[in-house]
């Protein structure tokens, strides 16, 4: 990129703008569940939970597919941008695009904040800071109930989005689109970020940090951007699920969170985008299937699946998931080398 | 406050028998793995169970409470951990979370989830009382125990052939293996001791934690892993001092700022790993 | 596939998808409880207690058939309130019961306002919940109904100097503020008042301030499932043989764990609205259905708050005829009264809380195994938070 070979730089800048280009599967898919929220409003709440926990992976798969920074303690920005909603909403300011965007903002600046706990050391060094970071927010919420309800969950009244339509119980079905419009957009966002050469570079840092430096890469300087990019996006839907639920409480910090989004990201598959949205879906639709048919004891046939995913090789099955994840790209179109 | 002192220190102790299995794994095999709870649990449940449904008393009981977790340790090593030695840090925390999640309902299936409560023999109850300082029984004991174990454990590791050479694999595999060690059969020795050490920290933490119960593994994850980030992983040394910080700050801090409470411990490991990435106690620049 | 197989295969999907939960003679009833997680011990009594009733009642009241739905919301309140929503919406559920921690119940509120469906509380216990909807009842009960008489019950006793120790939380800040105000009020002295985190709690450390502070008596209140921790630290420390007389409320000695707590336990006063031993023959008849249906396990005030939910429901479908409009049931169960096995209860007309006796207990042993033996009877208290506001 130094304009010594303008060349290069135009190839380049084609490839990128050749795998910008939205797919027709991508069209279809989203298209898809956009008719499902209007087709099939009983269904609205549980696609809005869908939605929500598929924006938290998203998230974290830009920071642990793209950035490569592991972490067990990704509720912390989930649960300061719930809270921050919460609080917002329940002291007069209850419109949810300003709830929203402050949430987000929030969530984004405890982001670049705690990168520098996070790029320091090793990938086990990471694990424990950030789940200790996420268990501190836990219990700072427990601790000022005064302002977060403490034990017993703050709820609150939501205002109307835009002023015009309601997401309460009466607009469940404007709540589930309240959400897929922000999950689009910010979606949208992500991708255009990751295929940009910002978002290549910071693949070649997850891929070899040194190399990455040789080349010229500020490192340090992208990564921290990119987890505060995924902070903001986890408080963003933090933002949702207290706007669409009105209530938060603290099990928001639990290290089960943490674990389930991670579990959520692994099974779609990081490294994608698609990955975090493909998995909430597997996951709440197990889970729900689950549940239902043993109420106690469902969580041991997803530690199971889990144990059987890890030890058959997440590889074998992220080649195949990969395979499938081309056809969502443009094919690149092969071009002589210099 | 000499008596919350020694309550500390015994506290510590007890965080010590039951992380140090983990410290080892961890800087052993370099394997993340927060299934250790379950192994603690596993020896608490060993001794409940014996006791309170045969009715072995409580020290016979506690041989078992080494054995059992160990044994599982091994066929829990060989079948799966093995496979994953040389995989990233998150592929050995999804398999181990995944297995945390397989037993807790387990164990709720077979055993309910009531804690079942131990209860401790007579000449284990009760307490010294000295002018400043009230030093119970069981605390003691532990304190003991711990400390015969943790001095044991040194010497072992120092003193012995096989302690030599699990010191050579530690600091370096390769080099160790192409001197004729045996690195896997040094890797299963050590998962053993170390699941069979949680197991008998398991039942001994029962009575001071309010009883075994199918959450155990969750609700103490947090504890071992600060345990390790603040005492390093690189050996028993460090997991020692740094269990016995924390036990004593914990509760000195519940007793003189409860307002505070857990906050303390999760800012300590949050610092320590700041300033100092590999732990307080290790050695530095490893 | 022929056009007549692909017509019926269509036929019973639709009938599978349309169930008979719709059917006009069919009352679905959600039960949301804690089944997995902290309070995992809350959603098994209860869900024990509510098919009992089921169970010795048959499922037919006023022509209609009482279909159950139990659901675990994991203790997480966003998860109790999308069910809540799935269980009105798309199966039509007529009544929602259960929510074993104050937020859980909390979450469901606007919703069984808006849908105007019954919300049968019989877990939860903050004094406030029943104010947050028209459309909630309560048969589980309120901590400051427990924690009030127990402070008279000292005053009475010549107990002056207290220590209070609670969870921190909703029903631990009511215990602590009612058992600390009528105390004062009575001329005793609150020496210190100590909260213990509501997750994983250590005792030590606070039970050793309580023994610097060398109170008369130490008043407690944890969440069912914590007593039996508290109890081995509480005699660990010797605080059982130190003078200090330790009451509470009968979260404390809970019936699920009472038989597990040993020696320590005995003599411990405490005041609750429901206790295994109580000497009738409702009760007895109802401890010993539950055992035989339960393996042996002894029914809690959990269990019991679940039954007489399910008893006021039939109740009410009696008296409205089997309507299952959320105003008439709501109105039949307003001042609606019975004989539960813990006692008379009535269901207060204005506030929709429950009221019933409050029983001062002591721990004895009786056929070997421990329980709270009840020696005096405070009849029908209302809960004092909303009497004192009226």
């Amino acid at each position: 990129m130094s304009g010594h070979e303008p060349a290069e730089a135009a190839r380049v800048a084609r490839h990128l703008l050749r795998r910008r280009r939205w797919r027709p599967l991508e069209i279809v898919a989203w298209t898809a569940t956009l008719a499902l929220i209007l087709l099939i409003p009983s269904r609205a709440l549980l696609i809005n939970e869908i939605l929500i926990l598929g924006l938290f992976a998203l998230s974290l798969d830009l920071a642990l597919g793209y950035a490569g920074l592991v972490s067990l303690g990704h509720a912390a920005f989930l649960g300061l941008g719930a809270y921050t909603a919460g609080i917002m909403a329940s002291r007069g300011l209850a419109d949810p695009t300003l709830g929203l965007v402050v949430a987000s903002l929030v969530a984004g600046l405890a982001g670049l904040v705690t990168a520098p706990l996070v790029l320091r050391g090793t990938d086990l060094t990471r694990l424990m800071v950030t789940l200790g970071v996420s268990l501190m927010l836990g219990e700072l919420a427990n601790r000022n109930s005064w302002l977060t309800g403490g034990a017993d969950g703050l709820d609150f009244t939501i205002g109307r989005v835009l002023g015009q339509f309601p997401i309460d119980f009466a607009g469940r079905r404007a709540a589930a689109l309240y959400s897929f419009v922000v999950v689009f957009a910010l979606f949208a966002l992500a991708r255009r970020v990751t295929r940009s050469s910002f978002g290549q570079s910071v693949q070649a840092i997850r891929q070899n940090r040194l190399r990455a430096g040789a080349l010229g890469v500020p490192a340090n300087r992208r990564l921290v951007a990119t987890y505060g990019l995924a902070a903001a996006y986890a408080g963003a839907a933090g933002a949702l699920l207290a706007q669409t639920t009105q209530i938060v409480s603290l099990d928001i910090f639990d290290f089960h969170r943490s674990a389930d989004v991670l579990l959520t990201l692994i099974i779609g598959g990081p490294g994608y985008l698609y990955g975090g949205l493909i998995g909430a879906a597997i996951f709440i639709g197990l889970r729900d299937a689950l549940a239902g048919a043993t109420p106690e004891y469902w969580e041991f046939w997803i530690g199971l699946m889990l144990v059987a995913l890890v030890t058959v090789g997440r590889e074998r099955i992220e080649t195949a998931l990969k395979r499938l994840a081309r056809r969502l790209r443009p094919a690149p179109r092969r071009e002589a080398a210099p | 406050m000499l008596t919350i002192l020694f309550d500390g220190v015994a506290y510590g102790m007890l965080l010590f028998l039951l992380a140090c299995g983990l410290a080892v794994t961890l800087g052993l095999m370099n394997f993340v793995n927060l299934a250790h709870g379950v192994f603690a649990m596993g020896g608490g449940y060993v001794t409940a169970l014996l006791m309170n449904r045969a009715g072995i008393p409580f020290l016979a009981t506690l041989p078992f409470a080494f054995i059992v977790p160990a044994l599982v340790g091994i066929v829990v090593e060989r079948l799966l951990y093995r496979r994953l030695y040389g995989a990233s840090p998150l592929d050995q925390v999804l398999l181990t979370i995944g297995l945390v999640l397989m037993a807790i309902p387990a164990f709720d299936y077979f055993l309910t989830d009531q804690p079942q409560q131990i209860h401790l023999p007579a000449f284990l109850q009760g307490r010294f009382e000295l002018p400043g300082l009230t030093i119970g029984a069981y605390r003691l004991f532990l304190v003991v125990v711990c400390g015969l174990i943790a001095a044991t454990l040194q010497i072992f590791l120092v003193g012995t052939r096989f302690g030599a050479q699990l010191r050579a694999a530690v600091d370096d595999r390769r080099v160790a293996a192409g001197l004729g060690i045996d690195v896997g059969r040094l890797f299963a020795i050590a998962f053993a001791i170390g699941s069979g050490l949680a197991g008998l920290g398991g039942a001994l933490a029962a009575d001071v934690v309010g009883g075994v119960d199918p959450n155990f593994p969750i609700k103490f994850l947090v504890s071992f892993l600060i345990v390790v980030a603040v005492g390093g992983s690189r050996g028993v040394a460090g997991a020692f001092f740094g269990a016995l910080l924390l036990g004593v700050l914990d509760v000195a801090g519940k007793y003189y700022v409860p307002s505070i409470g857990a906050f303390v411990i999760y800012a300590v490991m949050v610092t320590t790993l700041l300033i100092r990435p590999q732990g307080l106690f290790a050695k530095s620049g490893t | 596939m022929t056009s007549n197989r692909r017509i019926s295969i269509l036929a019973a999907a639709a009938a599978l998808v349309a169930g008979p939960a719709f059917a006009d003679d069919v009352v679905t009833v959600g039960l949301i409880l804690p089944m997995t997680g902290q309070s995992a011990t809350t959603g098994k009594q209860e869900q024990a207690g509510a098919n009992l009733y089921i169970q010795l009642h048959g499922d037919t009241v006023a022509g209609k058939k009482i279909v159950l739905e139990v659901k675990d919301d994991t203790g997480a309140p966003d998860v109790t309130k999308r069910l809540a929503q799935d269980l009105i919406a798309n199966d039509g559920a007529k009544a929602l019961m259960g929510f074993g921690l104050t937020p859980l119940a909390l979450a469901v509120a606007p919703i069984a306002t808006e849908a105007k469906v019954p919300e049968i509380v019989t877990a939860a216990a903050t004094a406030m919940i029943t104010e947050k909807s028209p459309y909630i009842v309560r048969t589980s009960f309120t901590l400051p109904q427990a924690a009030a008489p127990m402070a008279q019950w000292c005053l009475k006793n010549a107990i002056h100097k207290v220590v209070t120790l609670v969870a921190d939380y909703g029903p631990g800040n009511d215990a602590e503020k009612w058992f600390g105000d009528v105390f004062e009020k009575g001329g005793g002295q609150i020496v210190e008042k100590i909260r213990t985190p509501l997750k994983a709690p250590d005792f030590a450390p606070f039970l050793q301030r309580v023994k610097d502070d060398a109170p008369e008596a130490l008043f407690v209140f944890l969440p069912s499932g914590q007593g039996a921790a508290f109890m081995k630290e509480f005699a660990e420390r010797g605080l059982d043989k130190s003078g200090i007389r330790l009451i509470a409320t009968g979260d404390v000695t809970d019936d699920d764990q009472l038989a597990d707590m040993g020696d320590p336990a005995l003599g411990v006063v405490t005041t609750h609205h429901y206790s295994a031993a109580h000497d009738s023959s409702e009760n007895k008849a109802f401890v010993a259905a539950f055992e035989k249906a339960n393996n042996g396990m002894r029914p809690n005030f959990m269990a019991v708050a679940a039954y007489d939910g399910m008893a006021l429901l039939y109740q009410a479908l009696d008296k409205t005829k089997g309507a299952t409009d959320g105003d008439a049931l709501i109105a039949a169960m307003r001042g609606m009264s019975w004989t539960s096995p813990r006692g008379p209860v009535s269901i207060d007309p204005d506030t929709r809380d429950i009221v019933q006796n409050i029983y001062v207990r002591k721990v004895e042993k009786v056929d070997g195994a421990l329980y709270n033996v009840e020696f005096d009877t405070i009849p029908a208290v209302k809960d004092p938070y909303k009497a004192a506001k009226n």
